[in-house]
């Protein structure tokens, strides 16, 4: 079982100092280097989940973000074929508290540290993982650079310029960066399960259309376990486009950045499809950019919330999904368009976790039901999309 | 959704008595919902046996029962106590098993009685076996290929279906009592036959064997809306096939990938569903071929368990507090998250850093039997240690384990060969044999071959293993960054001491001069996403490259106390330290100063929380308790450091504590070491002219023989410096002196031996006094119910005495006040007397908390921890309302024993203590009390039958009078041969039985036909055959469940116990009532 894991890669990481972090503060953190060798600078935020780290260094909504993780073993499990999100890794860079251990999973390809070399990402470890999420608590999310070197030896000064010069993710539409470039149709793989990993679906009941923000591959595969074709599109394909792939529902993704700056082109586009009646389903950025394309305001969050303990208050069916986070932009309450009900919201600290239209079939979450890490709590909101769609089919649009 | 209205009042069930498989996790969790109960203006009645706990404290519940938890019993209380609803999930699977015979004998109709937290549905669903099974498949959760047998003419199909090996489980028992391993058939069969009978349901259940497969179990809390959190993962290191009480287990869970968590997380939250537990937490079992991934659920408990303690020490997450709550009627996001505040219960709790726990055991009380481990629980008790990586934390908790580990010990010093065998055995401490796998060159992969230990755990202990070859080689580190990055592996000071033969505070020194110090982080349920208000703490050393680690233990300018407390469980220091602990804490919170706990043990209340203000989860050693105190100096005003509170593990630091200047409070270290140094204590009676048994000293061999005939026999030989009569024996013959003593050298480690003379055929009492260095109270007198040379912790014992006549009663209390007075006793102090033939001596002196105090608090109703903790303080005794609240009350302590544990054990009682814990029988009448002593330690006596005796020689004449007083109460004698006719000469009626060597039909055969109603031996003399032949009738007995006596005092007490329980009706009584 472990044999599969490459023992070539599990060298020991060298004891020396060949890592730092450094904060626009000017504040430095000296650790081991892991990972690829180089410098990478981004906003640093922290993720509390305990499991999934391949699947949350692969989602594309950490694009520009360096991540620290809170649990301080990381990567025990190795890394596979199966489980990460995207194709391109986005994150800019990993803190661990603790140096990377040989894998042992049965499922285990990589080890990590030779899965973050390959994918071009730099890590640090060896440093008070806590101490910098107390910080990031306390102070909000700052601007980070990790600087990687063999030597051990560091350019603080020109490090901390790289950081303050950086202008952070306010303001920034990443979405057109990390978004397809062409449209594509989704290969129809559905969720893993554990006797058979991936497997495809062959029917295709209804047909929606992904605008991608930076999806995650786990969105494509619900999608698929209901039964549908999905086509991706880029995040600036415009109404038309759209509409002429005749799809029985739109879907809104996840993504990085400030909505502010991605709404710029986007809620033209989203304001159109809901005007035409079509049945939207938002997830994340995709939450965030409906509500600015229905009248809502969204602005950056002190911290966000990542991680895979979030529990949220379905005030629909008066229940609690523990879901899984990543956002560090919200829509603020204030100033809701009257149309626009509240369906979900953050037991944790009151934010907005969910939208809908009270009259049209459009809805969206801030959070992940597609999960992958995390709870698998809130699936049901696939199935009501669906519903919505099967509904709306039923009206001929067309 | 609101708490409930419609039910006002609510009878929560313990535990009953700590024994394997069940110990003061259930002490826990009672008190968590007896005080989450009141808090929400529940009236509430608890019935526990078990006085040492905290729970049956009056000020707990509305109204306590320290009753037997039977049937009967439970009906009287209901009776007169009315209560709407019985919460049976604190309480183990004694309540759950109680709550089952009340639906089943209708008692709750009849008295309109709901069930909550788990309805007997819910009960039966998750118990039953084959409904178990059924429900699983159900809902598509994948199971071990099983079959149920009721009967024992269905084993041989269900073998053929099977298979071996095979895992045999009895159906309703504690820790999988009864059951095992079969890879033979005749294995197979006997442990069927075994299981049936254990089973109080006659259901056993037959398995696929998964022996090596990875274990793993998931804490659920489920509400009355559905909705379903995990409080935390936990993995076991120790593959299937050996108890989860017996392995080591870590949480979260570290070898799971995300894609794997989530399907065990939908399938532990789909079974709460299927099973139907509506509120509250459950435990649910996993196992996963490492092969191919292939999961398979092993069992759920609808209730708190063990687990779920260690899940609520683990997480931060009072998982038995928000059960309570959820329990009437509150659901999760109705409740509050205390130690953020800020935030709603209805969440998953996120760690960041490794929780390790590890079992100890105590096969070496009891040799007979074989050490080795299988799916019926053995351990005693564990300790838990956190550390912020797995190497840390593992190397924090087999400190923590007080078995005189500081790290991973070299206890298996055999030859590769040797190791290689072992590793594919199921026996303790398997860790340290791994470790010493790798010390012998055996490479990861054949050692995971052999033990199924997953190759991440291996790779951890040999990256351990390295690290102490490196520091071997370079001797203490001589800087910063290498010495914190040993540190950061969890190196204890010793055994960084032990490694490079530098004393340990030499390695103290230099780790301080280079400020190489321990920060502390909390325990916050959230990985710090959230601020946290309570101050959960543990140590550590956080891999450092520039000394700024941040340190978030915060000390407060307060007036301060530090409470060590007592590690983890083991024979003779148990709960009822964990008792004494608590109560100082909340007595001196009360009185105003800050209260700070440092404790390692999970399962007990005084690592909640909210027990102190402050909690240190952290190993009762030297070097730990160094720190603490340090770090809480630095700020505020630390009165001084409680020692006497936690049994023997704090007391053995007072001498660490005086020679680093650290402040004790209450008996100074001085008085401790007088009261230990043979010599001056023998000097100090002599000046006060107490008189004691004569007494040696002995650092060697030869010693030890010219002071033995110098005394003469008998005599008792013992180690200094242990609790619970480690390695104690009564020497009557000179022939076994020599082996006794070579063991009482080899228990002592480094320090000498006692030889006292053993007054024999003496009665034994225990006095617990209080003294604040002027006044002496004393609080109890307790006469044993067996004869001096038993082990106190096993007699039974009464308050007030019976039969100790008055004036030696006043002359007990003088003694007590002059020792009290001589050894300078602020606090607690324990005198063990004997009295023969009207003469008093002293046995010996504990400046301390005994194992009596909560027993004595709940029989005289003082709180006498509080009062203790206060006078430790610099309060006077005399401030103090110490009336006798007992009004005329018998109080009779009863030990129980874990003998069904360990196969082949002998039930005699000796100078070694054995018992796990007590009940308490509370009447107004000695013999109802003794009475219900032996209902509630599960030795029920019986109104009439067939009395079995079998005496030693020097009991024959005593027994006549015995024989004389069983036919007046209606009993029918039988006996063995020798006996019986010594009966018969006297005009009595007394069958002739064989013993076993005899040949059959002989008393074992009469036994398991179950047709003595009770046995009366008092042990079988020195010839081999004959010890063996009473060990086999003493061993059918227990299986039988027969109750019985092995000594002659206790016998009498029987009978007492039998005329009160023919003539007068048994009646309950609240402490509160009295």
């Amino acid at each position: 079982m472990i044999k599969k894991a490459k023992k070539t890669n599990s060298k020991k990481i060298s004891d020396k100092q060949s890592g730092i972090l450094v904060l626009e503060n000017r504040q430095v953190f000296k650790g081991i280097g892991i990972g690829y060798q180089g410098t990478a600078t981004g906003e640093v935020c922290f993720n509390t989940s305990l499991t999934g780290y391949q699947e949350i260094i692969s989602d594309p909504s950490y694009a520009g973000q360096i991540i620290n993780f809170t649990f301080p073993h990381i990567g025990n499990v190795g890394t596979n074929n199966e489980d990460h999100e995207s194709d391109k890794i986005w994150t800019k860079g990993v803190i661990f508290n603790s140096e990377i251990t040989s894998p042992s999973n049965y499922r285990s390809f990589l080890h990590l540290d030779a899965w973050l070399k390959k994918n071009k990402i730099v890590g640090i470890t060896g440093l008070d993982t806590r101490n910098l999420t107390n910080f990031i608590r306390d102070k909000g999310a700052p601007k980070g650079t990790i600087s990687v070197s063999k030597t051990g030896k560091f350019n603080i000064n020109k490090i901390i310029n790289q950081t303050t010069k950086w202008s952070g993710l306010k303001n920034l539409d990443l979405a057109k960066e990390v978004t397809t470039k062409k449209n594509y149709l989704w290969k129809g793989f559905k969720t893993w399960k554990k006797q058979t990993g991936y497997q495809k679906n062959k029917q295709k009941s209804f047909h929606v259309v992904a605008i991608d923000y930076g999806i995650k591959k786990n969105i494509l595969r619900y999608f698929s376990d209901f039964k549908c074709k999905v086509t991706v599109v880029p995040c600036n394909a415009s109404y038309e486009k759209i509409s002429s792939l005749k799809p029985d529902g739109i879907f809104l993704s996840n993504g990085p950045g400030d909505p502010a700056a991605t709404g710029k082109y986007a809620i033209g586009i989203i304001r159109n499809l809901i005007k035409k009646n079509f049945p939207i389903f938002g997830i994340c950025l995709g939450h965030q950019l409906l509500g600015l394309a229905l009248g809502a305001k969204t602005k950056k969050m002190k911290l966000g919330h990542r991680g895979a303990n979030h529990p949220v208050k379905n005030f629909i069916n008066d229940s609690v999904e523990i879901t899984s986070q990543n956002h560090g932009f919200e829509i603020v309450k204030e100033g809701l368009p009257r149309n626009l009900e509240i369906t979900h919201k953050s037991l944790f600290d009151g934010g907005i976790e969910g939208i809908r239209l009270k009259n049209k079939p459009v809805f969206s979450v801030q959070y992940h039901p597609e999960s992958n890490p995390g709870p698998q709590d809130s699936v049901y909101l696939f199935q009501e999309f669906i519903n919505n769609i099967k509904k709306n089919a039923k009206k001929k649009r067309y | 959704m609101p708490k409930r209205k419609d039910i006002k009042k609510i009878l929560v069930v313990g535990a009953g008595p700590i024994i394997i498989g069940q110990a003061c996790e259930f002490d826990y969790s009672g008190t968590q919902a007896c005080k989450a109960l009141k808090d929400e203006g529940y009236k509430v009645v608890l019935v526990n046996s078990n006085p040492a706990t905290i729970m049956t404290d009056p000020d707990v519940a509305d109204k306590t029962y320290i009753e037997p938890i039977t049937i009967e019993i439970l009906e009287k209380i209901l009776r007169k106590e009315k209560p709407d609803a019985i919460l049976p999930t604190m309480g183990g699977q004694t309540a759950l098993n109680l709550a089952m015979e009340a639906e089943k004998k209708g008692v709750l109709k009849k008295y309109k009685i709901e069930l909550i937290g788990a309805n007997s549905k819910a009960i039966s669903n998750a118990e039953d076996r084959k409904k178990f099974r059924k429900n699983m498949m159900d809902i598509g959760i994948d199971l071990p290929k099983s079959k149920v047998v009721n009967k024992f003419n269905q084993a041989s199909k269900v073998l053929k279906q099977i298979g071996l090996p095979a895992i045999i489980r009895p159906a309703f028992t504690l820790g999988g009592l009864g059951g095992g391993i079969a890879k033979t058939k005749k294995d197979f069969y006997k442990i069927i036959k075994n299981g049936l009978h254990e089973s109080p349901v006659s259901q056993v259940l037959v398995e696929e064997c998964l022996e090596g497969w990875k274990e793993f179990e998931m804490e659920v809390v489920r509400d009355k809306k559905d909705n379903c959190i995990i409080i935390c993962s936990i993995e076991n290191i120790d593959p299937m096939g050996i108890h989860t009480g017996d392995s080591v287990t870590i949480a979260p869970a570290l070898t799971l990938t995300d894609k794997e968590y989530q399907v065990m997380r939908n399938a532990s939250i789909a079974c709460l569903r299927k099973i139907g537990v509506e509120t509250g937490g459950s435990n649910v079992q996993f196992a996963i071929n490492p092969k191919n991934g292939r999961m398979v659920i092993i069992e759920m408990n609808p209730r708190v368990s063990r687990s779920s303690a260690l899940a609520s020490k683990a997480t931060g997450f009072p998982i038995a507090k928000i059960a309570a709550k959820l329990a009437v009627g509150y659901t999760l996001d109705e409740l509050k998250n205390e130690i953020t505040k800020v935030t709603p219960a209805s969440f998953e709790p996120t760690i960041d850093y490794v929780v390790t726990k590890i079992p100890r055991f105590t096969f070496e009380k009891f040799s007979t039997s074989p050490a080795t481990l299988g799916t019926s629980m053995k351990s005693v008790g564990e300790a838990m240690a956190i550390g912020r990586s797995f190497k840390e934390s593992l190397q924090k908790a087999l400190v923590s384990l007080e078995t005189g580990y500081s790290g991973l010990d070299r206890v298996f010093n055999v030859n590769k060969k040797e190791i290689e065998k072992k590793l594919r055995e199921n026996i303790p401490n398997k860790l340290l044999l791994v470790a010493e796998a790798f010390r012998k060159k055996i490479n990861i992969k054949r050692i995971h071959n052999l033990s199924k230990i997953d190759p991440w755990f291996l790779e951890q202990i040999k990256e351990i293993v390295d690290n102490e070859n490196k520091i071997k080689n370079k001797g203490v580190p001589r800087d910063f960054i290498e010495f914190n990055r040993i540190k950061s592996i969890g190196f204890s000071d010793k055994k960084i001491s032990e490694l490079t033969k530098i004393p340990e505070n030499v390695v103290r020194k230099r780790r301080m001069a280079l400020k190489v110090l321990p920060v502390y982080k909390k325990v916050d349920t959230c990985a710090a996403e959230f601020k946290s208000f309570t101050p959960y703490m543990y140590s550590s050393y956080q891999r450092n490259f520039s000394l700024n680690s941040e340190c978030e233990a915060e000390p407060t300018q307060k007036k301060k106390i530090i409470i060590l407390g007592g590690g983890p469980n083991r024979i003779g220091q148990g709960i009822e330290f964990d008792y004494c602990c608590c109560q100082a804490s909340f007595a001196l919170k009360d009185a105003g100063f800050e209260t700070i706990m440092v404790n390692c043990n999970p399962e007990t209340v005084s690592t909640d929380y909210d027990t102190s203000d402050r909690l240190y989860f952290e190993p009762l050693k030297e070097e730990y308790v160094f720190n603490i105190i340090k770090k809480e100096q630095e700020k505020g005003n630390l009165i001084g450091v409680i020692a006497q509170f936690g049994g023997q593990t704090p007391i053995k630091l007072a001498e660490f504590l005086y020679q680093n200047k650290l402040p004790i409070l209450g008996t100074q270290y001085t008085s401790i070491d007088l009261a230990e140094d043979r010599d001056r204590f023998r000097n100090l009676l002599n000046k006060l002219k107490l008189k004691q048994a004569e007494s040696g000293i002995a650092k060697t061999y030869n010693q030890a023989i010219k002071i033995a005939d110098k005394i003469g026999l008998p005599l008792i030989v013992r180690p200094s410096y242990v609790l619970g009569g480690r390695a104690m024996e009564i020497v009557y013959e000179r022939n076994d002196l020599k082996k006794f003593v070579e063991e009482a050298f080899k228990a002592a480690e480094d320090n000498p031996i006692l030889i006292d003379k053993f007054i024999n055929q003496a009665m034994e009492v225990d006095v617990d006094a209080l003294s604040d260095g002027k006044d002496v109270f004393v609080a109890g007198i307790m006469q044993h119910i067996e004869e001096a040379g038993i082990h106190s912790g096993d007699s039974a014992c009464s308050l007030p005495p019976v039969s100790i006549k008055p004036y030696l009663i006043k002359e007990i209390e003088n003694q007590t006040r002059k020792l009290a007075l001589a050894l300078k006793v602020k606090g607690f102090m324990n005198i063990q007397f004997a009295i023969k033939k009207d003469q008093i001596y002293v046995i010996e002196v504990n400046p301390r908390a005994s194992r009596t105090v909560p027993f004595v608090s709940k029989a005289k109703g003082l709180p006498l921890a509080k009062i203790a903790s206060r006078v430790m303080a610099g309060e006077k005794l005399s401030k103090f309302n110490l009336k006798d609240k007992s009004k005329g009350m018998y109080a009779v302590k009863e030990a129980v024993f874990p003998f069904n544990k360990f196969p082949n054990s002998d039930l005699l009682l000796g100078p070694e203590m054995k018992s796990t814990g007590e009940v308490m029988g509370f009447d107004k009448n000695f013999g109802m009390a003794f009475a219900k002593s032996q209902i509630a330690s599960a030795n029920s006596l019986p109104k009439n039958g067939i009395a079995f005796i079998s005496l030693k020689d020097a009991h024959k004449d005593e027994g006549i009078d015995l024989a004389k007083q069983l036919i007046k109460l209606k009993f029918k004698l039988c006996a063995t041969k020798g006996t019986a006719e010594y009966i018969r000469k006297f005009g009595m009626k007394c069958k002739k039985i064989n013993k076993v060597s005899s040949g059959t039909p002989h008393i074992v055969d009469v036994l398991d036909a179950k047709k003595i109603a009770l046995v009366i031996n008092t042990g079988g003399g020195n010839s081999e055959h004959r010890v063996s032949d009473a060990i086999a009738l003493r061993r059918a007995t227990l299986k039988n469940k027969v109750p019985y006596c092995t000594n002659m005092s206790t016998a009498y007490a029987c009978l007492e116990a039998i005329k009160s329980l023919k003539t007068k009706k048994l009646e309950v009584t609240a402490l509160q009532n009295i």
